[in-house]
């Protein structure tokens, strides 16, 4: 089988879906595709242009309180409070960027500038009262009856529909950046820097373009988010651990690939869930059992195939990655 | 027409003269010849040229206007092509895509930039790879995509830091027809730093040598070699050339 006939089934599956599965399989679904999309937006960054976030806590964060708090304050509704989202978070990432490309700061310092970022916005939500400070914000719950677009409120399926929607965009989007000259020159970066500034390219303009493209598609997903969950805590939302969840799914399914970020997201969300089902059936609830089962995989993974699963499964299945 | 003029360049790096008082001139397609002994400050010139780093004092002109205090990008757009001594490839590119990275510095999309690059993999006998990543390639190999890449860029001048290195006889002088042919047909200027005297002799115009950063001979290939104080500080009392 080809790729565009593969793709059309899978699409065409994702789309019947919410037709004939439980409210448990759609929540499962959605976050398969949310995760799908923060890694396909952090997967410019690192596996485009090279450029290793630990902070994409940041983007979500901020993406959902600036939303949710324009929502939570004066009733408007995401239509508006997303583009706020996606400029602010656009120009968080500029400056992160601007810091630390102009001072040649990259590689770990770089990640490590990414985390601080996250963090001290953590810190800082929790005292930005009109927010809701540490004991957090809390959107109107949703009409889950009745379709509400204007306000993004709505039953289960609506919420699953426009995470497809961002996926297949997020993919669509990555795969016209990947072959344009932006990805030449980001992969030129990514692979050597001193020789990609010989061949005429300014580094320093084509990592912010990095950084701002995945800053702003987080943002987006940020402002699902809140309205999908309608509670945010500063705590919770910029935890470092958010980040490393991101990150997780294209690690696991292939940094720099296309499909990757929506295999390893797949792969990985359903484990996690899987564990939990499983280890519910068979009555074993031994505190942390859950970690240690997720962790095994996790390294299995990382051993056996170090370049991750789509890689090695496009190979298998005769087709270009 | 003067294309590269190097007046009274200087550079030392924590007090370690590199490269002192150096002046040369490249001819627009004229074809010269960077030599010396290990740490002379060849690639300390070229790094210079490139923009790599400023030099303390002196002056850069390319086309008659100053480009010492240029980025490597800017150097590059400008019309100055390099290749590095220790190779640096887009290793998890394909051979193609190494260059296609090049040609899009004056190539407007994707697509003419691929059709470029593959008439330019053809040239360096590399079109039959042009599919590998370039991690699977040889040294000579490597050398080669250095040379493609950088012609990919469309440059004016050619800066080429001992591609020959590593290269047997033949495919030393394979190279030499290369550069000949593009010497001669593009008029594409090159200035090469080089340990390969059989290239040397066969490519350049011009020979500048430099000892301890200084430029102690210049000339005809033939006369060059035959000066004292080159035999002496480089080539050896019983050259072969």
């Amino acid at each position: 089988m080809n790729r565009p006939v593969l793709l059309s089934v899978l699409v065409l599956f994702l789309l019947i879906l919410p037709w004939f599965s439980g409210p448990y399989v759609l929540s499962v679904a959605t976050l398969i595709l949310y995760y799908a999309y923060t890694g396909q937006a952090w997967n410019v960054m690192m596996g485009f242009a090279g450029q290793l976030s630990l902070g994409h806590s940041l983007y979500v964060g901020v993406g959902a309180y600036v939303a949710g708090g324009i929502f939570y304050h004066w009733g408007i509704g995401p239509w508006a409070g997303i583009w706020a989202a996606i400029l602010l978070c656009t120009l968080l990432g500029l400056l992160i960027g601007f810091l630390a490309f102009r001072f040649g700061i990259s590689g770990v310092y770089f990640a490590l500038l990414t985390i601080a970022f996250a963090e001290f916005t953590r810190i800082g939500f929790d005292h930005i009262e009109p927010l809701g400070g540490p004991a957090g914000l809390f959107l109107k719950v949703a009409q889950r009856d009745s379709i509400d677009l204007l306000n993004f409120r709505g039953p289960p399926a609506m919420y699953y529909y426009a995470m497809l929607f961002l996926a297949v965009l997020a993919l669509v989007f990555c795969k016209f950046l990947i072959t344009s000259k932006a990805g030449y020159y980001w992969q030129a970066i990514r692979e050597n820097e001193e020789a990609a500034q010989a061949l005429g390219i300014n580094s320093f303009r084509w990592k912010m373009l990095a950084i701002a493209i995945s800053s702003g598609m987080t943002a987006i997903a940020g402002v699902f988010f809140a309205f999908y969950y309608n509670n945010l805590f500063p705590e919770q939302i910029f935890n470092i651990s958010r980040s490393i969840e991101i990150i997780l799914g294209p690690i696991i399914g292939g940094v720099g690939t296309l499909f990757g970020p929506i295999l390893g997201a797949a792969v990985l969300t359903l484990l996690s869930d899987g564990i939990t089902e499983g280890l519910a059936a068979l009555g074993w609830d031994a505190p942390g059992i859950k970690q240690v089962f997720y962790g095994v995989v996790l390294l299995a993974v990382v051993m056996f195939l170090p370049n991750g699963i789509w890689p090695a499964l496009a190979k298998r299945m005769g087709i270009a990655r | 027409m003067i294309l590269l003029e190097v007046g009274a360049l200087s550079k030392s790096f924590r007090g370690l003269t590199a490269v002192a008082n150096a002046t040369f001139e490249v001819r627009a397609g004229e074809i010269v010849a960077l030599i010396g002994p290990n740490g002379a400050g060849k690639t300390t010139c070229f790094n210079m040229i490139a923009g790599v780093f400023a030099p303390d004092s002196g002056t850069i002109l390319f086309q008659g206007s100053p480009i010492q205090n240029l980025r490597p990008d800017q150097v590059c757009a400008a019309g100055i092509g390099r290749t590095f001594q220790i190779v640096k490839p887009f290793a998890g590119l394909s051979v193609l895509d190494n260059v296609i990275v090049g040609a899009l510095n004056k190539e407007r999309s994707v697509s003419s930039a691929r059709v470029f690059s593959r008439s330019i993999l053809k040239k360096l006998n590399l079109d039959e790879k042009a599919g590998l990543p370039a991690s699977s390639l040889t040294l000579p190999d490597r050398k080669r995509l250095e040379v493609a890449r950088a012609l990919a860029t469309r440059p004016k001048l050619l800066l080429l830091d001992e591609v020959m290195a590593g290269l047997r006889p033949t495919e030393c002088d394979e190279m030499v027809g290369v550069f000949r042919g593009l010497n001669r047909a593009e008029g594409l200027t090159i200035l090469l730093i080089e340990h390969v005297m059989r290239a040397v002799m066969a490519l350049a115009r011009e020979i500048v040598v430099l000892h301890h950063g200084e430029i102690i001979g210049r000339g005809a290939p033939a006369a060059v070699v035959r000066e004292s104080a080159v035999l002496e500080c480089y080539l050896g009392e019983e050259t072969v050339v």
